[in-house]
């Protein structure tokens, strides 16, 4: 019997991994500090600017808080309209791309490209084209979440249907029912909680995200967020922005309950 | 849902029976509300028009606008937002770490001053919208993508804090007791238990937000702060679809891959 102490290739004695990541960060870390043009000194020194900018919105104007109240209502609005419509397409497309319902493996690759493209649009750029397309309003707002929503949703529903137990789906198929019966009776009862606490989480994200839409015209508080900065009135800012803040965090609070509920 | 037990089991089916009929009744409302309350104004005579110019766009993009070494063409805008995503992220990933001490909970007790209070100030970062914080720093060190880099590094925090905080209150403290039984001092708790137990997370939740980063990175230029956001809504606002084409698919590029690297990555770490 050997005693010998296993020895360490000289890749792991020299650390050759770790300092060649540690490398690789620190050139990448100093050239996109170059194409930026970040300078240290520059922040500091109108930082007077920047803390004046911060005492002006630490004095919010309480009475332009009935002006924004019916904008809030707006923007919640459209992020449920928007979710329903984004989750509503989203079920027949989560239902293709699941591996365990359809075999076509070709079928499914297709599906999920558009889904991954769909999924690679920040919602700020696609609210600026439907702003250029159906005039600036909530329409564009919601057509915009609804769009936003279907790549998020249509990926985590699929990622659910492929976890179910298929033995229910077994029995149907066993006793000769069609696809949609199959679906209708095995599938969605296994799905149903845990589809509209995805729902839930969605509309949470749709409601912090369609605050900022209006910026673009897209309808909303957003319109007077923009309208608010661009008179440099920060007192009104500050107001939008704690007002914006109660509401996400009242429908966080609502939706993170219910999905307690639900699960 | 559970079921409880109940000494009046005769209301409680009555109630678990007909509770659905109140649950349909509030979403009636609710969309009546959310229908109503919004005017739609329809589609504009312009609609059909715009929509075919830009598929038309989509098309054919401009090809000449991928590279011609100005240093403003897709090329170097995309790196230059990538730069910014990258920066912020870094940064970001380093305040966090205070941050996410602050707010993990030690032990199970329900109230909590010191993480309670880390947590909601997390929130407030996370809540804070990044396109204002954008506009803020404009102010402080002038239009570019500077101005980007503060606003990505500041607004992760509110998200990055959470994940790590969460890595924190879940990560296993078998290291932790054995370096203090055998007599270590927290700093060496700390350098050999804690720090090395939560690394991967923390490296990986950081690729996540970086492809986040990545995103919010791309549009923040529409409002001024650097990057592909700004020659962006220049070309929407200017109608230059075919422009708006090759931008568009430049973004859809980056993100593609940027999001299929960092996927990669991440399974190697965990």
């Amino acid at each position: 019997m050997t005693t010998q102490i296993p020895r360490r290739p000289w890749l792991q004695r020299w650390h050759v991994k770790p300092i060649g990541w540690t490398l690789i960060i620190l050139i990448l870390l100093v050239a996109s500090s170059r194409m930026t043009g970040v300078d240290v000194g520059m922040f500091f020194s109108n930082l007077g600017q920047f803390t004046d900018l911060l005492v002006r919105m630490s004095r919010p104007a309480w009475d332009y808080l009935p002006i924004i109240l019916h904008p809030l209502y707006e923007t919640i609005q459209m992020a449920i309209l928007g979710t329903t419509i984004g989750a509503a397409f989203a079920v027949p497309f989560a239902v293709l791309a699941a591996s365990n319902l359809v075999h076509n493996r070709w079928l499914r690759g297709i599906i999920r490209l558009i889904l991954d493209l769909v999924r690679t649009l920040p919602d700020l750029l696609l609210a600026a084209i439907f702003v250029a397309i159906f005039g600036i309003g909530s329409t564009a707002g919601v057509v915009t979440l609804a769009i936003f929503s279907f790549g998020m949703v249509s990926k985590l529903f699929y990622e659910v249907i492929e976890t179910i137990d298929m033995g229910p789906l077994e029995a149907l198929e066993s006793v000769g029912a069609n696809k949609l019966t199959i679906i209708w009776y095995a599938v969605l009862p296994q799905i149903m909680n845990q589809f509209v606490s995805y729902f839930l989480y969605t509309l949470e994200i749709n409601v912090r995200a369609s605050t900022v839409l209006g910026y673009l015209g897209a309808g909303g508080i957003g319109v007077f967020l923009q309208r608010s900065l661009n008179e440099f009135n920060y007192s009104q800012t500050s107001v939008i922005i704690l007002a914006t803040l109660v509401v996400v965090m009242v429908i966080d609070g609502i939706s993170n309950h219910l999905r307690r509920v639900l699960l | 849902m559970q079921t409880t037990i109940s000494k009046k089991p005769a209301t409680l089916n009555l109630w678990r029976r007909w509770n659905w009929l109140l649950w349909i009744a509030v979403v009636a409302v609710i969309y009546t509300w959310a229908i109503t309350g919004l005017h739609f104004t329809g589609l504009q005579e312009s609609a059909a028009s715009v929509s075919r110019s830009i598929v038309h766009g989509l098309v054919q993009p401009d090809w000449s606008y991928v590279y011609n070494g100005s240093g403003e063409d897709l090329v170097s805008l995309i790196l230059q937002t990538l730069a910014i995503a990258f920066l912020g992220t870094i940064i970001s990933s380093l305040i966090s770490v205070p941050f996410a001490f602050w707010a993990a909970r030690g032990g199970k007790e329900w109230l909590h001053i010191r993480s309670g209070s880390g947590k909601v100030v997390l929130t407030l970062i996370r809540t804070f919208p990044e396109i204002v914080l954008a506009i803020m720093f404009i102010k402080a060190v002038g239009p570019g993508s500077y101005a980007g880099v503060l606003a990505v590094s500041i607004h992760s925090i509110g998200m990055l804090g959470k994940l790590f905080s969460e890595a924190i209150e879940n990560m296993d403290r078998g290291a932790d007791e054995a370096i203090t039984s055998a007599g270590g001092n927290s700093a060496q708790i700390f350098m050999l238990a804690t720090l090395p137990t939560i690394m991967p997370e923390f490296i990986s939740y950081t690729l996540y937000r970086f492809e986040i980063a990545v995103r919010s990175a791309s549009i923040l230029g529409m409002v001024g702060a650097g990057g592909i956001g700004t020659p962006m809504i220049f070309a929407i606002q200017t109608r230059n679809w075919p422009r708006v084409g090759i931008i568009l698919l430049g973004i859809v590029l980056m993100v593609l891959l940027i999001d299929s690297l960092s996927e990669q990555l991440r399974k190697r770490l965990i």
